[in-house]
């Protein structure tokens, strides 16, 4: 049984987080860099080039990079501090067993008795309950070799359907209503292209916090003539200077979309010449949109009908525009409908596939786009390829060297795992880049999961939250530790380089996951001798798919700066062998790609991008008499995803020490509440007492909890685990809530933890 | 080598996001380790996101220095003013309550006052200062005139700031919006701090103007 072994204060103690600072060699100011290696930061989808100095096997501080073109120098806080993971305090430097004995619940263990625990583990409980009695938990931080490695491992050695990833949280709506519409999921232009359009649309993201090197752009484009919309419940920084806000209520976009879409059909702001050329199902959305009339739109989004009739003229009257999207439309219930709204405005526009005119999604994660590409989602395989389909499955099998009938089938969901260990049917986990205690909804009900596992082997450089369940900790690598490649917002394949070597019996990822197919007696498939050898397997198991890699080199991501997929080695219309230099623009008018073969620009046989109805559902646990109040969550700068790297480094600590609610002054005033009053949000799932923080950049009918923190602190006690039908995104950015002023501190207010 | 009189410090609160990577990157500085000297305002959080970045103006006539008994501090040829020297401040903080920008800050531990001197270790060598270098949203720009002029058609730098009957004239520009530049080609502070908080809030553009959420029932 995975339960805490002790006290988690007790853990704490030991394992952090702790904060780090500037200490040691890095306090130096004399101590010169041995070496500034460049590579990108660990933390968001935007992979900010940056170069770390290094010293005797320590990062000791950075250089800003200008020469890469995405960022040219320009860093977040998190960029600039990133270097403070390294050199931890509470950096694992041996693997660890669970120890009920030990007065922090866990005691080293050398790493290949480890190795060996785990996998007799494995296999005992394989050989008593069957290969899917075990499941694999994998992240889109990791590199896109180790995403390869993890699909692989997951499919060929552990031979389980049961592998998902923590982009389940992330990318799949967007992912999902890409390829619905277009047969393919990347962002279809370089950010470049978005300075000198008319308009841009920025839906559902706080790009100053969560993606901030997008803001230089953003302003680079207003400068330059942009008008930029902004929808959001709250006034972000990118909101308070836009020239339209529109004021959504949570969980209401596809409303909205529809709304608009109806005034540019209404008013023939559509470009009817390339719905007729490029496009089919036109008419069914024209169909579904007739009942969005502005009154009835303004009704149900909160947005006023001015503002919606002024939306559609931007929009539907430009030349060029550029449409942005994040999680803010994504993390729904109806997430996928959300994302397939913005492609419609898009498509009857016609402005996509031209230098000023696009569409995107912003990445959340490090690898957030080359992380859904490869063959860690539950029902994927490399290059984009479907688990599903006999034809994919064959050409994966040759280049894995087994046979097709042994490829298990589609595996489920990261939440729906979850249930499945919940229910016995699975008995043992193996995770690595994932918290799914902080960052998974209704996170009550994944605790009492964990403590179902008949054995848990958790892959970390820190001890977090969901390791603490764990039997077996391995010591993994920092991104710094490694190499290898990611694939950024824009879908440009970047590579990140090794810095310093791992501390301790720490090892990097790869060769962890390679050891434990050793260990279980099945090597094969295996053996490689680093991330380079696994980048060469993957560009041939790439080949022929939609995300095709095969004519990237890491000499040619180097010498390019990047290079945008797909990219290939041979070229798609006359099979040649060709030096081919990436795709930075998707759907160009004339171009060809291998699915349409010539027929149009988009990725289906006809050549043809979808229109889909979009249609607007209500949220799951939507507000009612007994929770009236909307709760969204989101991000702070300072901070990233679950906190596992970002809360033990000191001075981002220091930025934004803990969670506040965000709530309108006209709610508080009704409430009796305070700027710092402690204050009690509830949902059907739970309750938690934060400190209110009462400003007029929110909706008077919506309050706002960051996530990144764990335990008493975390709002992902109270969000619910609905998810999308499709994508199975859950619905973390609405559910009713109700919210009264606490009688006093709560009590883990005494308890200070040492990031305190 | 000087730093290049054709390049400049331009600082644009508009574009500010608050996200204080100018300031973590501050205490990155070998000759500061841990302590910014960049300062990060928020304007009025709860009316506002709106936040400033205050870096030291480098004034022509610096009135930290004029203000100094102890002539601890010096502007450098090319104009930039520097911390006070360490054997003559006597951290009597008379720079602190006189400077017109709230910029210079008497460290006790240290008994020395230190403020941003543009980072003169960078810009010395052909570097941009770090702020300027890291900032996401360009809010501290630093490049020559031709540049921003090109890059930012809708502002103009303005360098004369206006403290009631004294106007002082620095090395940093701020951007103005063009229009408001060349009516008035110089910042009034005074008349803009006898305004209320609300008003000096940015109005967002929702059509019809007024506040956003007037509609919303709670």
């Amino acid at each position: 049984m995975a339960t805490i072994p002790v006290d988690p204060l007790k853990i704490i103690e030991q394992f952090g987080p702790h904060r780090s600072g500037t200490d040691g060699l890095r306090r130096s100011t004399s101590a010169e860099p041995e070496r500034l290696v460049k590579t990108h930061c660990c933390f968001c989808g935007q992979q900010c080039g940056v170069q770390l100095k290094v010293r005797d096997n320590e990062v000791i501080g950075f250089e800003p990079w200008e020469e890469f073109p995405f960022n040219r120098g320009m860093l977040c806080p998190k960029g600039v501090k990133r270097y403070l993971q390294g050199a931890h305090p509470d950096r694992l430097t041996t693997a660890l067993r669970r120890d009920e004995t030990s007065p922090h619940g866990f005691t080293p263990l050398p790493y290949d008795t480890a190795i060996q625990e785990v996998a007799s583990a494995i296999a005992r409980i394989q050989a008593q309950h069957g290969p899917a009695s075990v499941a694999i938990l994998s992240g889109a931080s990791l590199t896109t070799e180790k995403t390869y490695l993890m699909g692989k491992f997951a499919r060929v050695c552990l031979r389980t359907p049961y592998i998902d990833y923590n982009g389940r949280l992330c990318m799949v709506s967007a992912g999902a209503a890409n390829k619905k519409a277009f047969g393919i999921d990347r962002t279809t232009n370089p950010w470049s292209d978005m300075v000198g359009t008319d308009v841009i649309w920025v839906a559902g993201s706080n790009v100053a916090e969560c993606s901030p090197i997008t803001t230089n752009y953003l302003w680079q484009a207003r400068e330059q003539g942009a008008k930029i919309v902004v929808q959001d419940p709250r006034i972000t920084p990118i909101a308070r200077t836009c020239d339209l806000y529109l004021p959504v209520k949570p969980g209401r976009d596809a409303a909205l979309f529809a709304g608009v879409l109806q005034l540019m059909i209404q008013h023939e702001w559509i470009d009817r010449e390339f719905i007729d050329a490029f496009t089919i199902g036109f008419e069914a959305v024209a169909d579904y949109c007739r009942q969005w009339t502005p009154a009835h739109t303004a009704e149900v989004t909160g947005v006023p009908e001015r503002s919606i009739r002024q939306t559609a003229e931007w929009w539907g009257t430009a030349k060029t525009s550029f449409l942005f999207h994040a999680r803010g439309i994504e993390h729904h219930s109806n997430g996928v409908q959300n994302a397939l709204g913005t492609i419609n405005l898009v498509l009857a526009s016609g402005r996509i596939g031209k230098s000023k005119s696009g569409y995107g999604t912003i990445t959340g994660q490090a690898n957030g786009q080359g992380g859904r590409e490869h063959g860690q989602k539950c029902d994927q395989l490399p290059g984009m390829r479907d688990i599903a389909n006999p034809e994919h499955r064959r050409h994966i099998a040759a280049i894995w060297g087994v046979d097709e009938p042994d490829l298990p089938g589609p595996g489920v969901d990261a939440y729906e795992l979850f249930r499945k260990i919940d229910a016995g049917e699975i008995k043992a986990l193996l995770s690595m880049c994932f918290n799914p205690k902080v960052s998974l909804p209704d996170s009550g009900f994944v605790t009492r999961a964990l403590e179902k596992l008949e054995f848990y082997a958790a892959i970390d450089f820190f001890l977090n939250e969901t390791a603490r369940h764990a039997d077996i900790v391995l010591p993994g690598s920092l991104q710094e530790e490694d190499e290898g490649t990611v694939t950024q917002v824009e879908g440009r394949v970047i590579k990140i380089n090794k810095a310093i070597e791992c501390p301790g019996e720490a090892r990097q990822d790869w060769r962890i996951v390679q050891d434990l197919a050793r260990a279980l007696g099945r090597p094969h498939g295996f053996t490689f001798d680093g991330p380079r050898a696994i980048f060469e397997e993957l560009r041939r198991a790439s080949k022929g798919g939609i995300a095709d890699y095969s004519g990237i080199t890491y000499e040619k991501v180097e010498a390019q700066m990047g290079v945008f997929w797909p990219c290939y080695s041979e070229d798609p219309q006359t099979g040649r062998a060709v030096d081919h230099t990436g795709t930075p623009r998707l759907f160009e008018r004339g171009s060809y790609n291998p699915i349409a073969k010539g027929n149009g620009p988009f990725y289906f046989p006809d050549g043809k991008a979808r229109f889909n109805v979009a249609e607007y559902r209500p949220p799951v646990d939507d507000i009612s008499d007994e929770y009236p109040v909307f709760l969204t969550t989101g991000r702070v700068v300072s901070q990233f995803l679950s906190g596992t790297q970002t809360r033990r480094i000191g001075p981002l600590v220091d930025q934004y020490p803990e969670p506040r609610i965000e709530i309108h002054p006209r709610l508080a005033a009704k409430l009796d509440i305070r700027d710092g009053d402690w204050t009690i949000a509830e949902t059907r799932r739970g309750a938690i007492t934060l400190r209110a923080m009462v400003v007029t950049t929110i909706r008077p009918d919506t309050i706002f909890i960051p996530y990144h923190w764990a335990g008493e602190k975390s709002v992902n006690r109270l969000t619910v685990a609905a998810q999308d039908p499709i994508s199975k995104i859950p619905q973390y950015k609405v559910c009713g809530c109700r919210v009264r002023k606490a009688g006093g501190a709560p009590a883990y207010e005494a308890v200070l933890e040492p990031q305190q | 080598m000087p730093k290049p009189e054709y390049l400049h410090f331009f600082v644009d609160p508009n574009r500010c996001i608050g996200c204080q990577a100018c300031v973590q990157a501050c205490t990155e500085c070998d000759t500061h380790r841990g302590s910014s000297m960049i300062h990060l305002e928020f304007v009025n959080r709860a009316q506002s996101v709106q936040t400033v970045p205050v870096v030291c103006m480098h004034c022509e006539q610096p009135t930290c220095a004029e203000v100094c008994p102890a002539d601890a501090i010096k502007r450098t040829g090319d104009g930039v003013v520097q911390s006070a020297r360490k054997p003559r401040c006597i951290a009597c903080g008379n720079c602190v309550l006189a400077c017109p920008f709230g910029v210079p800050e008497v460290y006790e531990d240290r008994q020395i006052m230190m403020k941003c001197d543009m980072c003169y270790d960078r810009t010395s060598v052909g570097k941009k200062p770090m702020c300027a270098t890291v900032c996401p949203s360009q809010a501290l720009f630093f490049g020559t005139r031709e540049q921003i002029d090109q890059l930012r058609p809708m502002s103009m730098p303005v360098n004369r700031f206006r403290f009631g009957a004294q106007t002082i004239s620095t090395r940093v520009f701020m951007m103005m919006p063009a229009e408001k530049a060349a009516r008035q080609p110089y910042v009034d502070v005074t008349s803009a701090m006898a305004e209320q908080p609300h008003e000096r809030v940015i109005p967002l553009a929702v059509v019809g103007g007024g506040d956003p959420f007037a509609e919303v029932e709670v």
